[in-house]
């Protein structure tokens, strides 16, 4: 077995520098009835890596890989260019086989690289602090309602009609056991400001999303305002953090906690995960956040160096008082998130996100100039949502089978979505689009509908 | 060390940070240009610039091989973080979770697209039910103790179900991570914690005191944290039954009995899997991970969605809570779980086999024996007898030598090795808990006992000098953690 080291002749001179017979001398704790002595049946034996590699590349080509064909999903997940240097500085050893920094004089590799994305997080989103990364954008969105509550001792959350429908799941299997009573909007392309209604002096804080699943960007200045006039925190949340290269950033229009999808910026789609939650706030909220904090702090030389810090926030110490059982994060995924910024720098990343709003206006106008066909979202920044003559969740099929895979049906995400909702089809675009693309997708749509 | 006029030391760079060189006018990324420049942003245009500062290619890469050149590594030597399994990661693993097939796939694509993805979840299911013998697994929890939630909830999910929502006390071991009573509170219950015997193992009379007609489940590590098997675990699981409440199994340590085990005999309602353990997905300095959670025939009804089964027309994905997700407790996030991590856990059972799992439980299970026996004369192990996957040492054989667990462990640094983990558990005094895992060699086993033997001798005849101030041949000296507390400094400024 190629992964394992020792001989039998290891093994039994270990045995015997121990005092033991056998191996199954150690496992004598085990319930007889419990033991296995004998591989499991229904199991195959080992296998070479060729053969490996010959079962799990035959699943790998039944799927369509979203590069070879014209692709236009979104809704939480995007398809950029990542530069191949930063898949090289990932997979290095040192990074990638390497353990949550406990020990910083030998993990100062991955503590510098932490507190290089906190820097870059926080300046991106327009935040005074942010952590070292959550699990993705959607658990990331949870654990900012619970905050918000215990930051204001209230248990109301008003959730707005536009923050993805993934999100408000896991905000809600989070919230309902702690007993937060949570209220969702319905669904709407562009209202986030419905939320104001409903502000109260005993809602905890309410959730708005810029853009919204629906792509919408607008203002939400006016929503922090008449919340924060309440004592009600606000929670920003967005799902592609490439918008904030071109758009207005969350912390800039007032939320005092944002959180979102980190995955467009140096990770691949891998079908839904791993991804790298973003999760950012006002200083005065630090010690209550959840996750891991790289901080700055000087070693026995007086040289600069970094640490975990804030830990007693945490499970390994607070236990059941700890602000979230958060223990392993996305640090893979956050470092790949750090060294592609690096390689844009904020010159980079205005022009990939220039080209990707570029690249969703040439897909608005090919898709308006369709007979029954409807842009719905006025602002955005790379995605769109469309009405159409049928639903929209038999239209990605017969697109589909066209060899075209043209967007995310909304009902795919909101099953009991209202039957105009039911014909509104999510349409993204990147940099990693062609204009050959967008002529394939308003000719196959033009054929289907 | 030396002051040198370029601040590096030989091989070891110099490491500023991106934000001291970078410049905000550069970029090592280079974009076609834009063709049409209308557009559609309303009035949401940024106002200012991020201040992100760029570096071309040759500056990035430089700049992270050097900051990578500060960390230890698995690949780099012995790691034997007890509790934390730091195995070695086949690069197979890595080329296949890069297959286009796999990596270049969108979640939301139409399921006929991505029958391969669904068919490897499939795949996976399988390894981990038949491994266990339960009944049914819930893969999308992104980590260990995002899985012990998956399971918490299903256990409530299930009390509510059956009337007993009164039942909101959760039993938890002194000696557990701190991810079982943070998990239980952020489910919603209450934790009371049971002691542990004189040999280590859960108090069968404290817990067994402490049932009661609130008790909604027990958490029990098995393997505890001790590196113990608890030998009446099915005694405390049909306690737990016999109560109303249900058994959770923080499965972290499943390393050590995968393939000697059957985990459903033992009486086992829901148990959470660490790929990033067992299963070897790389921890990529934290993260990210997966933590499945296989469910008992009574808890599997309550799984969270997405569900892949298999039909006659091929694999679908049950995304929304109806048909055979009826009673399904919720979404735990978007999309799917972790697809990266389970292609690359896949690899690894299938590379292993059944015969090569059984063999990975018992020479993890070895070498831990070994560096016990190695060391018990010199050391003091926590416990009588022998261990399983992790040898746990207390402080007691550095009494009287001013030398702490904490000195200790950083003069490991000096030796080339990873420190062990140091103070957990919490229940045994200055806890030093050695996991050394099935992929080290007799010859770096030796390496690592000779290092510990002769720390553990000058420690004890007072030879203080590799212990004060270390380590003193590490990239930093020992770091002010107390002052990074008191005034927390989180971004460049």
């Amino acid at each position: 077995m190629r992964y394992l080291p020792l001989s039998d002749e290891n093994r039994q001179s270990m045995l015997g520098a121990i005092g033991a017979k056998n191996v199954d001398d150690f496992f004598t704790d085990i319930p007889v009835f419990a033991r296995l002595n004998a591989p499991i049946a229904e199991l195959p034996s080992h296998k070479t890596e060729l053969e490996v590699s010959r079962h799990l590349s035959a699943m790998a080509a039944k799927n369509v890989a979203a590069g070879s064909v014209p692709f236009f999903c979104g809704a939480g997940a995007y398809r950029h260019h990542v530069p191949a240097s930063v898949d090289h500085i990932i997979q290095r050893s040192e990074f990638l086989t390497t353990y949550t920094p406990y020990q910083p004089e030998i993990a100062q590799g991955t503590l510098q690289t932490l507190f290089e994305f906190q820097t870059q997080v926080a300046r991106l989103l327009d935040c005074e602090v942010a952590n070292a990364s959550m699990y993705d954008g959607s658990t990331a969105c949870a654990e900012a309602v619970v905050m918000a509550a215990r930051v204001t001792k209230r248990n109301k959350i008003i959730i707005s009609g536009g923050v993805h429908p993934h999100y408000v799941a896991a905000a809600q299997t989070l919230a309902q056991n702690i007993g937060l009573e949570i209220m969702v909007l319905d669904a709407s392309i562009d209202d986030e400001k419905a939320v104001i209604a409903h502000l109260a002096s005993d809602i905890a804080c309410v959730v708005v999303s810029c853009p919204n699943v629906f792509g919408t960007i607008s203002d939400l200045s006016d929503i922090s305002r008449a919340a924060q006039a309440q004592g009600s925190l606000v929670v920003g949340v967005f799902t592609e953090v490439m918008a904030f290269g071109l758009i207005e950033p969350l912390g800039a229009m007032g939320c005092d906690i944002v959180v979102g999808e980190g995955q467009s910026i140096g990770n691949a789609l891998n079908f839904g995960g791993p991804y790298v939650g973003l999760f950012a706030t006002r200083e005065k909220y630090m010690r209550q956040m959840p996750g891991r904090l790289a901080g700055e702090t000087v070693d026995l030389d007086g040289n600069r160096g970094f640490v975990l810090t804030l830990s007693t926030r945490e499970q390994h110490i607070r236990r059941e008082k700890a602000t979230s059982n958060i223990c392993t994060n996305s640090g893979l995924c956050a470092l790949a998130f750090t060294v592609h910024l690096s390689l844009l720098g904020q010159k980079g990343l205005g022009q990939v996100a220039a080209k990707c709003h570029e690249m969703a206006v040439e897909v608005a106008q090919a898709l308006e100039s369709i007979d029954r066909v409807t842009v719905l979202t006025e602002a955005f920044f790379n995605e769109i949502a469309v009405s159409l003559p049928k639903p929209a969740a038999q239209v990605v099929d017969e697109l589909a089978a066209k060899g075209v895979l043209g967007g995310v049906p909304y009902s795919r995400l909101d099953p009991n979505c209202s039957a105009q909702m039911r014909n509104v089809l999510l349409v993204a675009a990147t940099e990693t689009n062609t204009k050959d693309d967008i002529r394939a997708l308003a000719d196959a749509l033009k054929e289907v509908l | 060390m030396e002051n040198t006029t370029s601040g590096a030391i030989g091989l070891l760079q110099k490491t500023e940070l991106l934000f001291e060189y970078g410049r905000l006018d550069v970029s090592g990324v280079d974009v076609t240009p834009i063709a049409n420049p209308q557009t559609r942003l309303g009035k949401m245009k940024r106002q200012q610039n991020p201040q992100l500062p760029g570096l071309t290619e040759p500056e990035a890469v430089r700049h992270y091989v050097r900051l990578s050149q500060r960390n230890y590594a698995i690949d780099l030597g012995m790691f034997p973080l007890g509790s934390c399994t730091m195995k070695h990661n086949p690069r197979l693993n890595e080329a296949m979770a890069r297959l286009a097939g796999f990596a270049d796939i969108h979640p939301l694509q139409p399921q006929s697209t991505v029958q391969g993805a669904l068919e490897l979840m499939h795949e996976l299911s399988f390894w981990l039910t038949t491994l266990t013998g339960m009944q049914a697994v819930a893969l999308s929890p992104k980590a260990g103790a995002h899985g012990e939630q998956c399971g918490m909830l299903a256990i409530r999910a299930a009390l509510d179900a059956n009337g007993q929502q009164h039942r909101r006390r959760v039993l938890v071991p002194k000696s557990a991570h701190g991810t079982n009573p943070a998990t239980a509170a952020q489910c919603g219950f209450t934790v009371d914690e049971i002691g542990q015997t004189a040999n280590g193992r859960v108090d069968f009379a404290d817990f067994y005191a402490k049932l009661g007609d609130d008790v909604a489940a027990v958490m029990i590590t098995n393997p505890n944290t001790c590196g113990l098997f608890e030998p009446q675990i099915k005694e405390i699981a049909d306690a737990i039954h016999a109560a109303g409440g249900y058994f959770y199994c923080d499965g972290a340590n499943f390393n050590a009995i995968v393939g000697k085990v059957k985990i459903a005999e033992l009486g086992v309602d829901a148990m959470h899997i660490n790929l990033h353990k067992t299963f070897s997905t790389p921890h990529g300095g934290g993260g990210p991970g997966s933590g499945p959670t296989v469910l008992s025939t009574a808890l599997a009804p309550f799984a969270p969605v997405p569900l892949v089964v298999k039909t006659a027309n091929g694999f679908e994905l049950v995304e929304n809570a109806s048909g055979e997700a009826e009673q399904a407790f919720g979404r735990m996030v978007a999309f799917h779980g972790q697809m990266g991590m389970y292609v690359r856990a896949l690899a690894y059972m299938l590379s292993h086999g059944g015969d090569g799992l059984k063999q990975v439980a018992e020479d993890a299970v070895l070498n831990a024996n070994y560096i016990l026996a190695s060391l018990k004369d010199v050391m003091s192990p926590a416990f009588d007898g022998y261990c399983m996957h992790e040898a746990l040492f207390d402080d007691s054989f550095l009494e009287g030598t001013g030398v702490t667990t904490l000195d200790f462990a950083k003069a490991m640094i000096d030796e080339g090795f990873h420190p062990m983990t140091m103070y957990f558990p919490l229940v045994v005094h200055g806890a030093m808990l050695i996991e050394p895992t099935e992929t080290e060699s007799k010859n770096t086993l030796d390496g690592f006992i000779a290092s510990t033997r002769a720390l553990a001798v000058a420690a004890r005849s007072n030879d203080i000098s590799k212990f004060d101030h270390a380590p003193h041949l590490a990239p930093s000296k020992r770091l002010d953690e107390v002052m990074a507390a008191r005034k927390p400094v989180l971004k460049y400024v």
